[in-house]
């Protein structure tokens, strides 16, 4: 656990002190606020309409930030040598995984708390609740720290960071067309399907409304650890090659 | 110790070491010597638990880096060929990063930190950014990097790569430092740079170990030729008649002495130039203490390493 703590820090540090990265955040709210205003307020809407329109196109552009975000954390290590150091440490592949993700998805928290001033207006404007604004921030968090979870395991699995950027977003859009997918199927397959999509099931139908289910919590964290156990397990197979 | 049996490693289907064995004691300095491709740099980063082998064992001061892999990261301390750096940390910053990884605590770091800078020569920058550090200096955080925690062993694989002369020499000298506290190993295809900081080579090629020994039992395992030179006082032509043929003479008698070329001679003196087919330097001497000739010097000409490198790995490497 203190390993963790030491990767978290310095990860943390590393996204703080990079001019990057806040060219990702500033990118994710002018995105975020050009398709709320293109999207979500053309005519005149419920505000719990707009709401869910905002968190509709905002999770669109914090899943982009979460799996850019996640592009380097293990690639960019290994690019520049300095992954030698942690594997010639007495730390676990675990704690390395674990720290840097944690490290990503704190700035990721970092992220949503910015955007979270446009729901604050809506509620100003309209008739929302703060539950259903924390509920989708919440769901926002679930649905981009699963897109980040698919990233660490590309960037620990790729060799750099362009073919990481390109396995995450095979799998991370592969898995948001599962309800299109399933649309064509029959059951019991179509089911199966529908459970497995990443986005418009478990978020869009879910929190993205001011509702959360259990199953969705279930299923982005399952999602989540199966990632990141793939990234531990790719890290200890990389030593053997 | 450092105890390695039939040490393997394959890349794919492809054999990149061994199988190759090797025992190095506590406060050695050995040097990986070889060719590019000659498998030092696999072989150091099993060494530093870097890459597992595929078979064969190795311990490192009593634990073995497959089953205890932390117990020997613990005692070693790992200088890559690119040294592991972030570019956006500061340099005491990364240092204690560097120390919390091998679990020391804050306390612990920050009363190592002004030696280990001070060692190392950081102390004038250690609050800036390692990105915007000469090359030099990069090298020396590395190493900084490496001896953060007291570490028993240390591996250094190409430590002066891309140094500039000045850097290199310094590098040299600070490794001459380390050497008194730590157990060292280095690998090069620097030859000047390994014969002038290590106790002991081992030569490397095609993933094979070639050669094992200090540099003189290398110069001579591989060659038998050395070249003695002898410097004598001219004898008195009254004594001895000619001289020049007399010391020639007493030359010429001597054990393992093949050839003695016509001398340099100057006032007083006689220098003469004998190939030798052992290291007969003792023979040579009490020859010549014993014709009543006045030794005023001798010395070996080596066998130059480069020479005797290439003789070793010649026949291991396809031909070049």
């Amino acid at each position: 656990m203190a390993a963790t703590s030491v990767i978290y820090r310095r990860e943390l540090g590393a996204y703080l002190r990079s001019p990057w990265s806040w060219v990702i955040v500033s990118a994710t709210l002018v995105l975020s606020g050009i398709l709320l205003w293109a999207y979500a307020m053309k005519g005149e809407l419920l505000s719990a309409i707009v709401l869910e329109r905002f968190f509709f196109t905002t999770s669109l552009c914090v899943g982009v930030a979460a799996g850019v975000l996640s592009f380097r954390l293990v690639a960019e290590d290994r690019a520049n040598g300095s992954l030698v150091l942690l594997n010639t440490s007495p730390v676990r592949e675990t704690s390395i995984i674990l720290g840097k993700y944690l490290a990503a998805l704190t700035f990721l928290v970092i992220t949503v708390a910015l955007t979270a001033y446009i729901p604050l207006l809506i509620k100003l404007a309209g008739k929302v609740t703060i539950s259903q604004i924390l509920v989708g921030c919440v769901g926002l968090l679930l649905f981009a720290g699963t897109v980040l979870a698919i990233g660490v395991f590309a960037s620990a699995l790729a060799p750099n960071q362009v073919i990481a950027a390109v396995i995450t977003g095979a799998i991370a859009l592969g898995m948001g067309q599962f309800y299109q997918l399933a649309g064509a199927l029959d059951e019991p397959v179509r089911g199966v399907f529908m459970d497995l999509d990443l986005w418009m099931i478990h978020f869009q139908q879910g929190a993205g409304r001011g509702v959360i289910h259990l199953k969705d919590v279930v299923y982005y964290a399952a999602v989540s650890y199966f990632f990141l156990l793939l990234a531990v397990k790719t890290l200890e197979a990389k030593r053997w090659q | 110790m450092i105890r390695a049996t039939n040490l393997t490693k394959f890349y794919g289907g492809k054999r990149a070491l061994g199988p190759i064995s090797f025992e190095i004691e506590d406060g050695e300095t050995v040097g990986f010597l070889g060719l590019n491709g000659a498998g030092k740099t696999t072989a150091l980063r099993i060494l530093a638990c870097d890459l597992r082998p595929s078979a064969g064992s190795i311990e490192v001061g009593g634990a073995d880096v497959v089953s205890a892999p932390h117990e020997v990261r613990k005692r070693i301390g790992f200088l890559p060929e690119n040294p592991p750096l972030y570019m956006d940390m500061p340099v005491d910053d990364y240092l204690i990063f560097a120390g919390e990884l091998r679990g020391m605590d804050r306390g612990a770091i920050k009363r190592r930190l002004p030696e280990v800078l001070d060692v190392t020569d950081l102390t004038s920058v250690a609050s800036d950014a390692i990105g915007t550090l000469s090359h030099g200096y990069r090298q020396r955080v590395g190493v900084a990097q490496a001896i953060i925690h007291k570490p028993k062993f240390l591996i250094f694989d190409e430590p002066t790569r891309g140094l500039d002369p000045v850097q290199i020499v310094e590098m040299r000298n600070l490794i001459h430092d380390l050497k008194q506290n730590h157990t060292v190993l280095i690998s090069s295809h620097i030859l000047t740079e390994i014969s002038q900081t290590c106790d002991r080579l081992l030569v490397l090629g095609q993933g094979q170990l070639l050669g094992s020994g200090t540099e003189s039992e290398l110069a001579i395992r591989e060659s038998k030729i050395m070249q003695i030179t002898v410097t004598v006082r001219t004898p008195p032509a009254t004594d001895s008649g000619n001289p020049t043929a007399f010391v020639t003479k007493v030359l010429e008698t001597v054990d393992g002495v093949t050839e003695v070329s016509p001398p340099f001679a100057t006032l007083d003196s006689m220098t003469f130039s004998l190939a030798t087919s052992s290291d007969a330097r003792a023979a040579v001497t009490r020859a010549i203490v014993e014709a009543k000739l006045d030794l005023l010097k001798l010395d070996y000409a080596r066998s130059e390493l480069e020479n005797t490198f290439i003789r070793i790995v010649g026949g291991h490497h396809g031909g070049n």
